[in-house]
């Protein structure tokens, strides 16, 4: 148990590394040990993190849990792990989601051994990001996760993967050059990659002169710098051209890791470094940044709605929703430390949460019916309910979750950032609360265009007649829509970490 | 032994080796080889005794001041015997000299006065021991009287050697006139004092320059050679641009060095010139030859070129690059040109062409090419290298950056011709390539002969230091303390491009 | 006394030069078979060098070996590594050892894959020249770096006019050999007045580079012959504008020859600047720093930007290798800790990376019989483990983080922030040029349809031996990338001692 305690944080991290090599060794054609022994493994990460959960003190400020190996010592960087209420609870998103990803990918036929190691790799690359307590290490993971992912939408993705994997990884590489450079500096400036020392120390750093310049436009550069990579990543208007190609031509496992995690780690990227490190700027460029959220919100909505292929809508909806958690991220960095920007930033990291689950459920959707009828356009659906009523009925309970139902969990984040925003900025919120709206519409088009109206008889008899959602897939969707419900009706158990994490930081 | 003995000791045993032969030639007739063997072992004896017996103790004058016997002339002996030796064997590869007894009667004749050069300390017995040395191998430059390239080569060579010898012998009686002795020490003395005007020793020093020129082939009186060696027979002509170019060196380096002090008279600057056009148009010259002999005959123009910047330097470290450089000339060229000679007689040309897919017809042949070539272009692990790097480094340190630089460039041209011909051996095949099924037959001798030669040329190359310290003792006693170990020479204020901030 | 390791590493493969020479010429596969062996000789005895550094956590020069070579002139047979230099004899090792499982090759189903012709010839020259790299990476005397180089640089000819690819190969094996020379030749022009003026300054004359590091030139001196000597060593770097023998040789070569070439000797160019340039001139180095730096940008950006545009498959890394050799170049020019250190590392991981690359490469072509991208697509299914390869070496290429790229990549950047933040910023667009072409090449070449005209060529997957070497380069990079610790730290001891000659700057 004390070696458990005392690496728990790197055993999350690098056993599904261990078990994708461990992998190797397995015979290739064996598909269905493949599958099982990916899912299994996928499943230990999962166990620590609820281990993890349990044992994590809300009420204890700093890092938890903290490791520290020697890494890159030349350029003082070390391998330096921790947890807060923050990171927790996307660490046990990711490795809830990464079996059920898993779990849904059971219908892959094609070179099963490489797709799964691919997956488990992600993980891990993901995971990084989370635990890493070190910049050099947090962008070592941002970057690596990039690769499997390339892979897996370019060599199981659909017809145009070729283009969109490579459109998502310069996107993210070129994006991410900024933070790449603003790291190299600041590791120049103080030798150390250690975030908590960086805090400080680059905080301290006021007045005087930077590479010929003042340290006040250094700092705004930087800043934007930042901004630019996670942006790209969450992925904020206009930055998200790149989002509804990746997410259209990922497979469907592909699709809710990448709506479920990896956007998440741009979110993240703004409040583990964003906001500490660059407060001021961030409170002076917080109006910018509420409007680019203001403008993700409509855009995206207004996008989505217009989508026939409805794994686009789904695509485009991420933008929406992702538009929220930058609102509420906006919010508290133009009011750090006032009980409204608590709440709004509550309800940013909550719709993370949310949405990562909300998210995967609806492309995990979208591919089950995909798998079967081979199209994804809303038009050659129609009046399916009656056909699959148990898939119809899963389809509408993730829809209104994704709506904002209330009872459901998209309606408490969602209520909570308007309500920490509306103070701070109210001409962003209003717009956003009109965005809303539109959220309302494409979801009810979407539930419209597949389960109601007219029925398309291509469906309903002979060869392309349209199976019910089977076990797995149900086994898939059980957890989330659990948990789905268990938010919306009893948030408190997962708020009550947030919101600690929230005021010990902010 | 006596002293007086001793000094010219490898000329009495080569006037000896020569009678013997004059005297049991006739008997043989129709078995000719064995008059090259006797040449050969002969030569290998007399290297051998004078290594065990005539070895200098301390530089000394003999003969009435004559003979000069030191290290320096002992070690040009040695290499004019071992040249000789060489020489020999590749003669009896020959179907023409091999079957005519006086081709080694006249090799033996011009190694003797070759070996006087190397020791003459006196005007009078320079000139002697020059037209020695230059008279026989007039003759067996043109030895194939039915040929008209070899009659041709054969006057031409005389023709010209005629002439600058003539204009040399000029400026020696203008010597001897103005200083009134032929003596070499006492000439430096004299001019030392700074009797003379310079405007005459200057037209004096360009009348001998001339004859020593044409000597070793410096432009412009080097046009004579690519004819000659064409021409001659091919072990000939390997012997003409070794051999004969080394002696003619070692007169060069004795007379200036002796009688001509540099800080009277500028002349390390107007050999630096003439180097730099040494190099240059013996380089670019061999860059369009397609004929081998000829290309070998430019690039030895441009060999001058690169041994005149040791000459130049005038330091110990100079002459004793220069020194190693011509042994490792020498070798390297021997090798060569015997290489090119054996290659003529089975492929009937010397046309790069004929060379194609030689590298399958007989693997160690075209290797034995290969470092034939690399060391003349100055590559490790052969001699060529640490022979350029000698005399790049006495240039260098005597402060004649710029001619370095000059040398330095023209060595690449250099690579690029015989690179080129490495494509041919290696790379180009013969029609219908089954070029195994030609295999090139290697005699005896010429296997001999070759592998001793390139197995000297890799010795040189990785172990360079016996020989090194061998040149350095030669230079040594040859400036007789005139020049202090490895300074600075006084010449490093005429330098255009002078090594800044020197202290 | 210990047992000499150097010049047993040194001189090993110039004895199996030698002793394959002897042997029949049609023995084909014994012929290979004793160069493995030497090579494979090579590659423990240098791994056991490496290892002993790392782990007994020596500084400075170590495994020194002396022995008088010409007392007349103070020129030594000095041997010994330092943390600079035994990466890179440990890089030697491995790319000389899976050169050869290369060069092995096959000869069947229409595929002559490797070496088949003459291949006594091929790894006798193939070991000379190996032995001329071991040999300047280990010397400490100036004469015997210049003698080494020169033997590594020579046989680099006729491996390529012999056994290069028959539309380029004269001409570029000339124009290779041309460059280097001159390079080589200038620097020794410059080595010579080093040594002289050293030997004038302090009356001891001696080609030793650590006396030489002692001379104590002026200013002056330094200022006028840095230049000479650095950018003639760099020409082998492929710095630019004399970068343009490197593609053009690359392509030209052979398989085998064009990892030795890509991934070892750009790196003799790259050292030896180093060594002599920068160490024993270190104020000139400080005096030009911004113009190499300035030479290197060029190299790194457009480098980037002309491999993108390539359609041939070689030329696309021939140009990679002027990209990330401008880094090298770039982390010298900065002559800061973070710098020399990133520039020591990708001098190993760009040399091992791209061994592999043109390993690669080699194979698709034996199969393909053309380099032409747009013709080319689907390996990954016939040799998957080639596609592997090239993928981790693409991703080491871009500086991803988790490979040796990024590793070495990222502190040559943080030294370039320390030194002009702006070459950095401009630097680093390469990072997204060359993410582009090799994404693009990936796909292009290893995934897709494979087209018709290539399937009658009955393309197989690549020999055990060829996956070994693969193999091998690929953990290397992995290991590196993971546990930069394994050479970084040997690194930064070298590059204390470098800065201690530039003055602690």
């Amino acid at each position: 148990m004390d070696f458990l305690n005392a690496h728990l944080l790197s055993l999350i991290l690098f056993f599904p590394t261990l078990a994708a090599l461990g992998m190797l060794f397995l015979p290739k054609e064996r598909l269905g040990l493949l599958r099982w022994y990916a899912f299994l493994t996928s499943l230990v990460p999962f166990v620590l993190s609820l281990y993890l959960w349990m044992n994590f003190d809300p009420n204890q400020p700093g890092f938890q849990f903290e490791e520290r190996y020697v890494w890159y010592q030349a350029i003082h960087s070390t391998l330096h792990l921790g947890v807060d209420g923050l990171s927790l609870t996307m660490v046990l998103l990711t490795t809830l989601l990464t079996p059920l990803a898993i779990l849904a990918s059971f219908s892959i036929t094609d070179r099963v051994k490489a797709y799964m190691m691919l997956f488990l790799f992600l993980e891990t690359g993901m995971l990084g990001v989370f635990l890493a307590l070190d910049l050099l290490i947090f962008f070592v993971f941002w970057e690596v996760g990039l690769v499997p992912m390339y892979f897996l939408i370019s060599q199981w993705g659909s017809a145009n993967r070729d283009y969109a994997s490579l459109k998502f990884m310069i996107y993210t590489m070129g994006g991410s050059l900024g933070l790449l450079l603003s790291i190299q500096l600041l590791g120049v400036l103080f030798q150390t990659y250690d975030l908590l020392e960086l805090y400080q120390r680059w905080n301290a750093l006021t007045d005087g002169t930077l590479l010929g310049m003042s340290v006040s436009t250094v700092k705004a550069i930087a800043f934007w710098a930042f901004v630019i990579a996670f942006a790209i990543k969450v992925p904020v208007w206009p930055f998200h051209t790149w989002l509804p190609d990746a997410h259209t031509e990922a497979p469907t496992a592909g699709s809710m890791i990448l709506a479920g995690v990896l956007l998440k780690l741009g979110a993240y990227g703004f409040l583990r470094l964003v906001l500490p490190l660059y407060p001021v700027e961030a409170r002076a460029y917080a109006g910018a940044l509420a409007f680019l959220a203001t403008a993700a919100i409509v855009f995206g909505a207004f996008a989505s709605y217009a989508q026939s292929d409805f794994k686009r809508l789904v695509a485009y909806s991420s933008v929406n929703h992702m538009g929220f958690v930058v609102l509420g991220i906006a919010a508290a960095a133009l009011a750090r430390g006032t009980a409204d920007a608590r709440i709004a930033l509550n309800g940013a990291i909550l719709q993370m949460f949310n949405h990562g689950l909300s998210a995967a459920g609806m492309f995990f959707l979208v591919g089950v019916i995909y798998e079967r009828t081979h199209t994804r356009n809303l038009n050659d659906f129609g009046g399916l309910f009656p056909l699959v009523p148990i898939y119809g009925g899963i389809l509408i309970f993730t829809s209104m979750a994704s709506l904002g139902l209330p009872g459901l969990n998209g309606f408490i984040s969602e209520f909570l950032v308007v309500r920490g925003a509306y103070p701070i900025l109210t001409t962003y919120t209003v717009i956003s609360m009109l965005g809303l709206l539109f959220t309302g519409a494409y979801i009810l088009k979407g539930i419209r265009q597949v389960l109601h109206g007219p029925l398309n008889e291509r469906w309903a008899h002979g060869e392309h007649r349209l199976t019910e959602i089977n076990g797995r897939e149900i086994l898939v969707m059980a957890p989330l829509m659990v948990l789905i419900l268990w938010i919306g009706v009893w948030p408190s158990w997962i708020l009550d970490v947030i919101n600690k994490a929230v005021m010990m930081l902010f | 032994m006596p002293v007086l003995f001793q000094s010219i000791l490898p000329e009495l045993l080569l006037l000896v080796l020569a009678l013997v032969l004059f005297v049991l030639e006739p008997f043989w007739k129709g078995e000719r080889p064995r008059s090259g063997w006797i040449t050969f072992y002969g030569l290998l004896l007399i290297l051998i005794v004078s290594l065990l017996f005539g070895t200098p103790q301390a530089s000394q004058e003999t003969f009435g001041g004559m003979i000069r016997f030191d290290w320096f002339a002992f070690l040009f002996k040695m290499l004019f015997l071992f040249g000789a030796a060489m020489t020999a064997l590749f003669f009896m590869d020959h179907e023409v000299l091999a079957q005519r007894g006086e081709a080694y009667l006249l090799l033996l004749a011009t190694t003797m006065g070759m070996c006087l050069m190397a020791s003459a300390n006196d005007l009078v017995m320079l000139y002697l021991a020059i037209e020695t040395t230059s008279i026989p191998l007039y003759v067996l430059a043109g030895f194939f009287l039915h040929e008209e390239r070899s009659t041709e080569a054969g006057f031409k060579y005389l023709f010209f050697g005629a002439l600058t010898s003539a204009v040399m012998l000029y400026g020696l009686s203008l010597l001897f006139g103005f200083a009134g002795t032929t003596s070499l020490p006492a000439l430096g003395a004299m001019f030392a004092s700074g009797q003379i005007s310079l405007g005459v020793l200057l037209g004096i020093l360009a009348l001998i320059a001339v004859g020593l020129a044409f000597k070793v082939s410096v432009a412009p009186f080097h046009f004579w050679a690519p004819d000659v060696y064409h021409g001659a027979p091919t072990a000939v002509a390997g012997f003409l641009s070794t051999a004969s170019k080394a002696a003619g060196f070692a007169v060069l380096l004795r007379l200036f060095l002796i009688a001509f002090p540099t800080h009277q008279i500028p002349w390390p600057l107007l050999l630096a010139v003439l180097a730099t056009l040494t190099m240059t148009i013996g380089n670019l010259l061999a860059l369009p030859q397609t004929n081998l002999k000829r290309l070998l005959a430019y690039s030895s123009i441009a060999h001058a070129g690169y041994i005149l910047i040791g000459v130049v330097a005038a330091t110990q470290l100079g002459i004793a690059s220069v020194i190693f450089y011509l042994i490792v000339y020498l070798l390297t060229n021997l090798a060569a040109f015997n290489i090119v000679m054996v290659l003529g007689k089975e492929l009937g040309s010397d046309e790069v062409t004929a060379y194609n897919g030689l590298s399958r017809r007989s693997p160690w042949l075209a290797l034995a090419m290969l470092v034939a070539f690399l060391s003349l272009a100055g590559m490790p692990p052969f001699g060529g290298f640490v022979a350029k790097v000698f005399v790049f480094a006495a240039g260098v340190q005597a402060g004649y950056t710029w001619l370095v630089f000059v040398g330095v460039l023209n060595s690449i041209v250099g690579l690029y011709y015989y690179l080129n011909v490495m494509k041919y051996v290696y790379l180009y095949r013969l029609p219908g390539e089954d070029e195994e099924k030609h295999p090139i037959a290697l005699s005896r001798v010429t296997a001999i002969g070759l592998g001793v030669l390139i197995l000297g040329v890799v010795l040189f190359g990785t172990i360079f230091a016996p020989w090194f310290g061998l040149s350095d003792q030669a230079a040594r006693s040859c400036c007789c303390g005139r020049k202090p170990l490895l300074t600075f020479s006084a010449t490093a204020h005429l330098v255009i491009f002078a090594l800044p901030g020197g202290q | 006394m210990q047992f000499p390791f150097l010049s047993v590493i040194v001189f090993t493969p110039l004895v199996a030069a030698l002793i394959i020479l002897m042997l029949p010429a049609h023995r084909k596969n014994l012929v290979r078979s004793v160069a493995l062996v030497a090579a494979t000789f090579d590659l423990i005895l240098s791994a056991w060098v490496y290892l002993t550094y790392l782990t007994q956590g020596l500084e400075g020069y170590h495994f020194v070996e002396q022995y008088a070579w010409l007392p007349a002139l103070g020129i030594t047979l000095h041997f010994g590594v330092d943390g600079m230099s035994t990466p890179l004899i440990l890089l030697t090792g491995v790319v000389m050892f899976t050169g050869v499982l290369i060069s092995w090759g096959e000869e069947r189903n229409g595929v002559s894959a490797g070496i088949q012709d003459r291949p006594r010839e091929f790894f006798a020259f193939l070991f000379i020249l190996a032995s001329g790299v071991f040999g300047v990476f280990a010397s400490l005397d100036l004469f015997m770096l210049f003698f080494f180089y020169e033997i590594a640089v020579f046989p680099m000819y006729l491996l390529i006019v012999i056994w290069g690819w028959v539309v380029t190969r004269e001409y570029a094996a000339m124009k290779l050999t041309l460059y280097l020379f001159v390079g080589s030749v200038i620097s020794l022009v410059g080595a010579l007045a080093m040594v002289w003026v050293a030997y004038q300054n302090s009356g001891v004359l001696s080609f030793d580079l650590l006396q030489l590091e002692k001379a104590g030139f002026s200013p002056e001196f330094q200022r006028l012959w840095f230049l000479p000597v650095f950018l003639g060593f760099a020409v082998l770097g492929g710095i630019w504008p004399f970068h343009n023998w490197s593609p053009d040789g690359h392509v030209a070569a052979p398989t085998a020859v064009s990892m030795f070439h890509a991934g070892v000797l750009m790196k003799l160019g790259a050292f030896a600047a180093l060594r002599v340039g920068i160490m024993l001139l270190p104020e000139g180095a400080k005096y030009w720093s911004w113009l190499i730096l300035g030479l290197a940008t060029v190299n790194v950006v457009y480098g980037a930007f002309i491999a993108f545009v390539q359609t041939d498959f070689k030329y696309v890394i021939g140009f990679s290798s002027v990209s990330h050799m401008g880094l090298v170049m770039m982390g010298f020019a900065t002559l800061s800790r973070e710098g020399l250190l990133g520039a020591g590392l990708q001098m190993f991981s760009h040399g091992v990376m791209t061994a592999l690359f043109f390993a690669v490469v080699g194979m698709v072509y034996d199969r393909a019989h053309t380099r032409h991208i747009p013709d080319l697509g689907g390996f990954a299914k016939v040799m998957p483990y080639a596609a592997i390869g090239f993928i981790i070496g693409g991703l080491v290429s871009m500086g991803m983080p988790g490979f040796s790229g990024f590793i070495a990549e990222f502190p040559i950047f943080m030294g370039v922030w320390k030194t002009q933040w702006l070459i950095a910023v401009i630097a680093a667009i390469s990072i997204v040029v060359t993410a582009s072409y090799i994404m693009i090449i990936v796909r292009r070449v290893f995934f897709g349809e494979m087209p018709h005209e290539l399937e009658h060529h009955h393309i197989g997957d690549i020999t055990p031996l060829d996956k070994l070497a693969i193999v091998t380069l690929c953990l290397l990079m992995v290991g590196l990338g993971l546990f930069p610790g394994l050479m970084a730290p040997m690194v930064q001891r070298g590059v204390d001692y470098i800065l201690h000659l530039l003055g602690g700057a």
